[in-house]
């Protein structure tokens, strides 16, 4: 908005001609100038709520794709060919130690982000590195699991309910590993550039990974570990 | 450039800016500390609730499959709530209606396909045993 006041019809010109579109963040009508509610009136709602929607919807479609991943497991489960079954796979004090360390680092990724909101630097980073510790130690401890598989015969080619189970936790563990290059990636930003806008929108979008992560890893330890142990 | 401000103020006021999952620009960080540590003590204890219950046959049996599941859900939810912060409330509308459209989508794919590939593999029965179930 100008300082000056014109006559709001000029005024109202003016917008249209610079906006035409309504992409920036006003209304043309003047009477209502609510900056970006997202609600269809203004424009675009600011960059922040956008990359976190974005961001929520891509997760959304990731948690979709693990839908299918789940989906052939459960069709496949039966499927051992004479292999081993589920129940000879499940070690469940290792799950119950993945199971923490990833709940606990959900934790620690939140506070994180409080302490971003904060604006301070040491405590997101040092909350940030337990994250990662934490991630790490899950990922090391599956990575050990199917080490133990595969040293017993225990391969994706065996049968297909091996092959199911092989992927949908190997995914898991995949997104785990790319979440801890992606951590790693925000220390160093946050450490080198500071709190930048684009920096916490970033954090923001790894809070919400981070996060999403977590919530497939129950559908996982329910879904393949603790079924498949009462089976 | 005020009058601006002050509807700024007003609309955040009256709930009418959105908000993004997993964020909250205008609150204090001990809101969200006391968030992360209702939803840790939550999620760790429907944890517990389920390990417990598969290993030490607290449960009848037959049911244990459905109230692991249930757990499994009701864990998701607080993950949702407290860790996420998605809300019923009308900054986060467009949250919950994408939430719902993909809990729609993963419902259809894994109960669509458990259903359809049931009733196949039941078709494709070897003949033999196909016999017995008949006679």
């Amino acid at each position: 908005m100008t300082d000056t006041h014109f006559p709001s019809s000029i005024e109202a010109l003016r917008l249209l001609r610079e906006d035409p579109n309504r992409v920036g963040h006003r209304g043309h009508v003047l009477s209502s100038p609510i900056p970006g509610t997202g609600h269809g009136r203004t424009g675009p709602a600011n960059k922040r709520i956008v990359v976190g929607y974005g961001f929520w919807i891509f997760l959304l479609s990731d948690i979709v794709m693990f839908s299918c991943f789940f989906a052939t497991y459960a069709v496949l489960q039966g499927g051992t060919a004479g292999g081993p079954d589920i129940r000879q796979i499940v070690e469940l004090p290792r799950v119950e130690w993945e199971t923490a360390c990833l709940l606990a680092s959900s934790f620690t990724c939140g506070l994180s982000f409080a302490a971003t909101n904060a604006r301070n630097v040491l405590w997101t980073q040092v909350f940030l590195v337990i994250t990662g510790l934490l991630g790490l130690a899950f990922v090391l401890l599956e990575a050990q699991e199917f080490a133990g598989l595969v040293s017993q015969g225990i391969t994706p080619q065996r049968s297909g309910f091996l092959t199911a189970f092989f992927s949908l936790v190997g995914c898991h563990g995949l997104h785990v590993t790319a979440g801890l290059l992606w951590l790693g990636t925000m220390l160093a930003q946050v450490q080198v550039k500071g709190f930048r806008r684009e920096i916490i929108h970033r954090l923001i979008c790894f809070n919400l990974f981070w996060h999403a992560l977590d919530i497939i890893w129950v559908g996982i330890f329910t879904i393949v570990y603790l079924l498949g142990y009462v089976a | 450039m005020s009058d601006v401000h002050s509807n700024m103020h007003m609309s955040a006021a009256s709930g009418r800016v959105d908000r993004a999952p997993g964020d909250d620009p205008e609150d204090n960080p001990g809101h969200w500390i006391r968030s992360y540590i209702i939803g840790l003590c939550l999620a760790t204890a429907l944890t517990i609730t389920s390990f417990v219950a598969a290993a030490a046959h607290l449960i009848w049996d037959p049911a244990l499959p459905v109230a692991l599941i249930v757990l499994a859900i009701a864990q998701m939810g607080i993950h949702l709530v407290f860790f996420l912060h998605v809300t019923t409330g009308p900054d986060n509308t467009n949250n919950v209606l994408a939430l719902a459209f993909g809990v729609m989508v993963v419902a259809l794919v894994v109960l669509g396909s458990i259903w359809i590939m049931g009733h196949l593999s039941h078709n494709m029965m070897p003949a033999d045993q196909l016999m017995q179930m008949q006679m």
